[in-house]
């Protein structure tokens, strides 16, 4: 194992080389683009044995890498924001194909107007699409969620997404250890799956279903994306195993005892433990709770991390128009019809990369202990008007 | 001009039961295609008459492996395809993407032209019934001038001219570019079959007639790709690395009304006679700037 100080885009890069992804197709857009710039490299001077599509689109980039997963080989891409957007219906297509892509999404807000910062809109828009996606806080757990990622995909045959806070991650230098790939190889066997396309047993991927078959099929998908849950936490578990570091699905830090609770994912989770250790010298019992795996949506961790709170203050880095903080909502989903609910308080922070501080997080835990209840539904933090 | 001699295989490989309407052009030419593909041979299919053509899974008519794709993404799909092969060690299978002409002049385009300037190792063929035939013959921008389709109905036939697409493909000085129809089998495979023998992109546009699209009897298509290609409305060429010419077949040209009588889609345009004069003026200067184009080579 070597330690190197590197961005989140690198550490993307030397996960998926550790992986020994074959190919890789993508498209450039900041802040992503130093992912595919050094794959690039890699495919080039032989550091990984693949092949780098360079194409004209996302939605070609999506397609590329459903081909020669469909022929049986392991596929990546990375995009952002727009380009993601641009991938959705290739999204729907590679999860309903059962096509284990692991893809980087460096979360960017969405335009108009043009705005290349940190927002998780992008893929919390994606989440109906089938793919397993994952949060992440720093570049270690970027890099060991990548390997993970290709495990979790291969196993239950749904693709995955792993995201990352623009320029927070993607851009921001840290110290990352790089495992050793004879203890990767342990970890992540070679990708086998069940059928490909091959001239020797000639199968159509893709057609009409006859008769009812779409809706068992969709049901199918759900149960794999069930599935996905355990092979996650157990894809945690061993990594930690052999390598050390613990990233588990849905994280609780100081949590015992609390009455409030922080919930958030991202790089604001860092936010957040720093001002959970200073409530909790003062006394207090707050705590937080990361999420790491949204979908599939961790329910019965939810559930028992959450449950016995008496208030949380869910602060969400993205916003479903109309309705407010998405993992908010997902969160009140999860604990509806449970015997004893804390109250959720909703917070929308630091979108299209507005910096959520020290400060700004301390602001939120007051808000939350200063009332019995919301005001309303959604409450925005730090809005200059 | 050249003779073009070609001994039709006899293997089968599509197989009975796809659900192509009677007569369809693009059917048939899956037939014949086939034969000069033979079977290690990987399909790709955007969305497009063939994707219900091939048969409702988990029955398929191809008789080689088929991968269905979205509309735009046949030509990125099948570089997948070719990338995996590659790393598998297998240079021989053929990847042939097999579109319409609404995902090949149209939305499937910018895959298709960036496919051809990486020069991927692939074959793209173009089945042109001129038409969105399987949404209910809406136009694209393969319909030619003066076409009715549902989107440009009789009050306002297609006054844009067909995108050509041969000039198109021949610009990206991919190594082969051809046109063939199912009216001459034997010019169509031995295309194909160039094709399978080249390496880097390759891209042939085959017309296809659709019975009910162009309002024709489902016994006409082979007679009306024989009068498009001797009206020289669908000239059949063959173009090397964008650079070399050669005509396939130089016919004794039929009046262009022997073409445009005989289908319901033109029947709008039949007493108009200066839009006919028009659909003849652009048919001739097209087929005189491929003429010229023949003339250049070295």
């Amino acid at each position: 194992m070597t330690t190197k100080v590197m961005e989140g885009t690198h550490a993307i890069s030397h996960a998926v080389t550790l992986s020994r992804a074959r190919v890789i197709a993508a498209y450039p857009i900041t802040p992503s683009s130093g992912v595919v710039e050094l794959l690039s490299e890699m495919c080039a001077d032989g550091r990984l044995d693949a092949r780098f599509v360079a194409v004209e689109s996302e939605h070609s980039a999506l397609a590329t890498c459903a081909g020669a997963s469909q022929t049986g080989l392991r596929a990546f891409t990375a995009t952002s924001s727009h380009g993601l957007a641009y991938m959705h219906e290739m999204l729907h297509w590679c999860a309903g194909a059962r096509l284990p892509i692991v893809l980087a999404d460096v979360n960017r807000a969405m335009g108009s107007p043009w705005n290349i910062f940190a927002d998780q809109s992008d893929s919390l828009s994606q989440r109906d699409t089938g793919w397993i996606q994952y949060y992440c806080e720093n570049n270690q757990e970027v890099l060991d969620t990548i390997i993970q990622a290709f495990r979790v995909a291969e196993q239950v045959l749904m693709p995955a997404m792993v995201c990352l806070d623009a320029f927070f991650l993607s851009h921001t230098s840290e110290p990352v250890a790089i495992p050793d790939q004879k203890l990767v190889d342990a970890f992540l066997p070679p990708f086998a799956p069940p059928y490909a396309l091959a001239p020797d047993d000639p199968r159509a991927f893709g057609g009409l279903p006859s008769g009812d078959g779409y809706m068992e099929l969709r049901a199918r998908m759900e149960r794999s994306m069930q599935d996905a849950v355990g092979a996650a936490e157990t894809a945690a578990r061993e990594y930690a195993e052999m390598f050390g570091r613990h990233h588990p699905i849905l994280e609780e830090y100081r949590t015992e005892g609390a009455a409030l609770l922080l919930v958030t994912s991202g790089t604001i989770a860092g936010t957040a433990r720093a001002v959970v250790d200073a409530r909790r010298e003062a006394g207090e019992q707050v705590g937080m709770v990361k999420i790491r795996l949204f979908r599939p949506f961790p329910f019965a961790a939810i559930r028992a991390a959450l449950g016995g709170a008496k208030k949380l203050a869910v602060v969400d880095r993205n916003l479903s128009f109309g309705h407010g903080g998405i993992m908010a909502s997902e969160i009140r989903s999860a604990l509806c019809n449970q015997p004893s609910a804390p109250i959720v308080f909703s917070y929308i922070a630091g979108l299209g990369g507005r910096d959520v501080t020290p400060a700004v997080i301390d602001d939120v835990v007051s808000a939350t202990q200063a009332v019995e209840r919301p005001e309303s539904d959604t409450l925005w933090v730090g809005l200059k008007e | 001009m050249q003779q073009v001699q070609f001994a039709i295989p006899e293997d089968e490989i599509l197989a009975p039961g796809h659900l192509g309407c009677a007569g369809c052009g693009a059917t048939l030419a899956m037939r014949l295609a086939l034969k000069a593909l033979g079977r290690q041979t990987i399909l790709v299919i955007p969305a497009c008459c063939w994707s219900i053509i091939d048969g409702m899974s988990p029955y398929s008519a191809a008789g080689v492996p088929v991968m269905h794709t979205p509309f735009a993404s046949a030509a990125a799909a099948a570089s997948g395809i070719r990338a995996a092969l590659d790393l598998k060690g297998d240079t021989e299978t053929t990847v042939c993407a097999w579109a319409g002409d609404g995902g090949t002049f149209d939305i499937g385009i910018q895959a298709l032209s960036a496919a051809a300037e990486r020069n991927e190792d692939i074959i793209y063929i173009c089945y042109d019934n001129e038409a969105y035939m399987n949404t209910g013959v809406q136009r694209s921008s393969a319909t030619p001038l003066g076409a009715w389709t549902t989107t440009t109905p009789a009050a306002h036939l297609k006054d844009n001219p067909k995108k050509d697409l041969l000039a198109i493909m021949a610009a990206h000085r991919i190594p082969y570019v051809a046109t063939a129809t199912v009216a001459y089998p034997d010019d169509l495979l031995a295309k194909v079959a160039r094709a399978k023998r080249t390496r880097g992109t390759r891209f042939i546009h085959l017309l296809s007639p659709c019975p009910p699209g162009w309002k024709i009897p489902s016994d006409q298509s082979i007679h009306q790709s024989r009068l498009a290609v001797q009206s020289r409305v669908f000239p059949l060429v063959e173009v090397e690395h964008g650079e070399t010419w050669t005509l396939s077949l130089d016919p004794e040209p039929v009046p262009i009304e022997d073409y445009l009588r005989a289908q319901g889609r033109f029947r709008h345009l039949m007493d108009d006679a200066a839009a006919i004069e028009r659909v003849r003026a652009g048919v001739e200067a097209r087929w005189r700037s491929i003429v010229a184009r023949t003339q250049l080579n070295g």
